[in-house]
């Protein structure tokens, strides 16, 4: 129960040289105040040069991204790249990296950016440029490129991509009689109402998403708002909140809690609680990522949906609905001295060929659009005509310099108008104002 | 530290001196480390709650910060507006939180205490047993409780009813409160245990002699016999739960108005990059918890280091 008080100690003010001491702890902020605190110069010429790198990455639950990296230091003995993993919750990682930013570190050259970071990183010149002619940008899946985007230029390759996808009961559905998964929110309400009518749909609530107070409530309100036509952002970056799109998107989730068809424990799931949920088949339809696909298709016992669900794209107001997207991109640390070895290490583990490999050992969707129509892709991975499709649709979160604090503000109204203390009206003119104030 | 720092029996005025220089000598690296880790931490932090940061964006869209010496606007900041509200949710929670969980423990860990003091079989499994909460990192039994309060948890199903324990809201303080008093009322519980354990069998023998009952031993022997232990122990856990942080950012998480107290605020506020309000407001709990245990002090005589057992 330490706590830790923040202090930041200013080096250079010319600069715009900041040192953050604290919450690394007393260790780190005594190692770091004899050793002088990192360096003040500028970057230089010499940042563009190559050797030996360092990769930062989330931790790698899937052992395999050792195995490219082993085989880039085989084939370049003189630019070998060493894996650092950082925690395994995005929060921590992101924590790690401003940090590792704020003292202007040159510990970590090639850096793992969530799909949000982007124009964070970007707008605090964090990251540099990447040239796009280097990375093949057509090739990307135009969704996921976009988020590596920061007023059209490039700052991080895509790689890790994926977006919400909606799981369903094919059992259920054909049990009374529906042939396919709901297109649209209204159809939704109906299988629901069809499926309560049966014996075997005695215990199963109709639909749930990730709605606990957490980055999740973001992503689910945002496809909310999208999937009926609306957007949290105009393109020019203002809040577009009091439109009818995203007063319907909301209503969808508040009457959904209202009239029972997301179960009222809903209001703390995030993904595992409803995974577990659909898993157990107490869910119908359920709003989550492509990692659920591998974990309910489970025979060993611990999933009781097994061979009996399907995915498909999330369904919108008037027809099929847009997800956000998630994801994982690449970006070289505007502090490493060797830029040159980290482009070509990040072009290598982008390239369609490098993916493929990956894409073989582990199911996160990747970015490369070509992977999506390979048919032993496809006959490994059945949902990929399902992802790519929803893909397509899906749509970025919102690309704010000041992304935690959007993201705080949307949370913290959605949920407010979840559980009540607030109408949708009220919920999403606050929302106006708080957005409105922070992107100025 | 006191007791054996003066002059022993043979000390004559050239001994002290030559000691003192000894101590000194001694003791300066130790002074020295705690100036760099704690002296200078906290005159950063109070530096940093002075200064006020601006932002804006140039053309390409890259951030261009500014920053100057704003005074006490940071802390002005702390009370007006939303940023206001929000701040004096948290001072109130963590008020409420510091009152609620120390009264509780204090009561539970006395009677723990008592049982534990009785002759009786199984009282050494008991003591172990009952330090084994004590012993598990907070965010770890954070996570426990979390998952008994889940949903379709163990507490729901003793309830027998779905109570969504760690959605905002007054269930989510009861939530935080139990899982503090699970974790902490066993620290006091040892620390009274040490202080029953020090007064004489024969007080309570003279007390029975003289006809004394077992709720009269209690309130006029145990009672006040127990008090510097017990003080030691309740001012412990006041400054603890004043900077609770773990327990309900685990439990429950960042941001929820009913649990978040200052130390959530303050690490918040720091990691959305904005050191100036974040200092500002660690540096008022700082200041909140030295006034508190200032004011324990000097109410209720909390006899810390053991200063007055050397002065006489």
């Amino acid at each position: 129960m330490t706590h830790r008080t923040p202090t930041r100690r200013g080096t250079s003010r010319t600069a715009g040289t900041r040192v953050l001491l604290a919450r690394t702890g007393t260790a780190l902020c005594l190692a770091l105040t004899l050793g002088g605190c990192g360096s003040d110069s500028e970057p230089t010429a010499t940042t563009d040069g190559r050797g030996e790198i360092t990769f930062a990455t989330g931790k790698d639950n899937t052992g395999q991204l050792q195995t490219l990296v082993d085989s880039w230091n085989s084939a370049h003995p003189d630019e070998r790249v060493r894996m650092v993993e950082l925690p395994e919750a995005a929060d921590q990682v992101r924590q790690m990296l401003v940090q590792n930013a704020q003292i202007k570190s040159k510990s970590y050259d090639v850096v793992t950016l969530d799909a949000v970071w982007t124009a964070e990183f970007a707008a605090r010149s964090w990251v540099v440029e990447l040239p796009k002619d280097k990375f093949d940008p057509a090739s990307f899946l135009a969704p996921a490129l976009e988020t590596g985007l920061y007023r059209d230029r490039l700052y991080a390759a895509p790689w890790l991509t994926g977006t919400g996808v909606l799981y369903y009961r094919t059992d259920l559905l054909a049990a009374a009689g529906i042939k396919e998964p709901p297109k649209t929110w209204a159809a939704l309400a109906d299988a629901c109402a069809a499926v309560a009518k049966l014996p075997a749909g005695k215990g199963v609530a109709c639909y749930a998403g990730q709605y606990d107070k957490y980055e999740g409530l973001t992503v689910n309100f945002s496809e909310a708002v999208q999937s009926a036509g609306g957007t949290v952002f105009d393109p020019a970056g203002k809040p577009q909140l009091t439109t009818p799109a995203v007063r319907e998107g909301l209503s969808f989730l508040v009457d959904g809690f209202k009239q029972g068809r997301i179960p009222s424990k809903g209001i703390t799931f995030k993904e595992e609680e409803g995974r577990r949920e659909f898993q157990e088949g107490r869910l119908l339809f359920h709003r989550n990522w492509a990692y659920v696909y591998a974990l309910a298709s489970a025979a060993d016992g611990s999933s009781k949906v097994n061979g009996r669900f399907d995915v498909a794209p999330l369904p919108g107001k008037d027809g099929l609905g847009s997800g956000t997207l998630g994801g994982n991109n690449l970006a070289v640390s505007a502090f490493s001295e060797r830029q040159a070895s980290a482009r070509d290490f990040i072009a290598y583990v982008t390239s369609l060929e490098t993916e493929r490999e990956y894409a073989k050992k582990q199911s996160f969707p990747l970015s490369r659009a070509a992977l999506y129509d390979d048919p032993e892709m496809l006959q490994r991975y059945p949902y990929l005509a399902v992802m790519k499709e929803a893909i397509g649709r899906a749509k970025p979160r919102p690309a704010a310099v000041r992304y935690g604090d959007v993201t705080a503000a949307i949370q913290d109204h959605v949920s407010a108008a979840l559980t009540g203390q607030k109408s949708v009206d009220q919920a999403t003119t606050d929302l106006q104002a708080a957005l409105a104030a922070l992107t100025g | 530290m006191t007791a054996y720092g003066g002059a022993g029996p043979l000390a004559g005025p050239a001994r002290r001196v030559g000691q003192g220089r000894l101590a000194v000598a001694l003791l300066s690296p130790t002074f020295a480390v705690l100036a760099v880790v704690i002296a200078f931490p906290i005159v950063a932090a109070v530096w940093d709650s002075l200064r006020v940061t601006t932002e804006g964006l140039n053309a390409d869209g890259l951030v261009v910060q500014g920053e100057r010496f704003g005074g006490l606007t940071n802390y002005t900041n702390l009370f007006s507006g939303a940023a206001g509200d929000r701040f004096r949710t948290a001072l109130g929670n963590t008020t409420f939180f510091t009152v609620t969980t120390v009264a509780i423990e204090t009561v539970l860990g006395l009677a723990m205490a008592l049982l534990m003091h009785r002759a009786f079989r199984g009282r050494a499994l008991f003591r172990a047993a009952v330090l084994v909460p004590w012993a598990i990192p907070t965010a770890i039994s954070a996570l426990l409780w979390r998952w008994i309060f889940a949903t379709d948890g163990v507490a729901n199903t003793i309830l027998g009813r779905q109570v969504l324990w760690t959605a905002d809201g007054i269930q989510a303080k009861f939530a935080v409160i139990i899982a503090d008093t699970w974790k902490t009322a066993p620290f006091v519980a040892l620390l009274v245990l040490a202080g029953l354990q020090v007064i004489p069998r024969e007080v309570y023998e003279a007390a029975s002699v003289d006809g004394a009952t077992g709720v009269r031993r209690f309130f006029r022997i145990t009672l006040p016999l127990v008090k510097p232990a017990l003080l030691v122990a309740v001012m412990f856990r006041m400054m603890d739960a004043l900077r609770m942080f773990d327990l309900p950012q685990v439990l429950v998480g960042a941001r929820e108005p009913a649990v978040e107290t200052l130390s959530q605020l303050a690490w918040d506020e720091a990691t959305n990059l904005r050191y100036g309000p974040a200092a500002a407001c660690a540096t008022l709990l700082f200041g909140y918890i030295a006034l508190a245990a200032y004011v324990f002090v000097r109410l209720l005589g909390a006899d810390l280091v053991g200063d007055r057992e050397a002065r006489r």
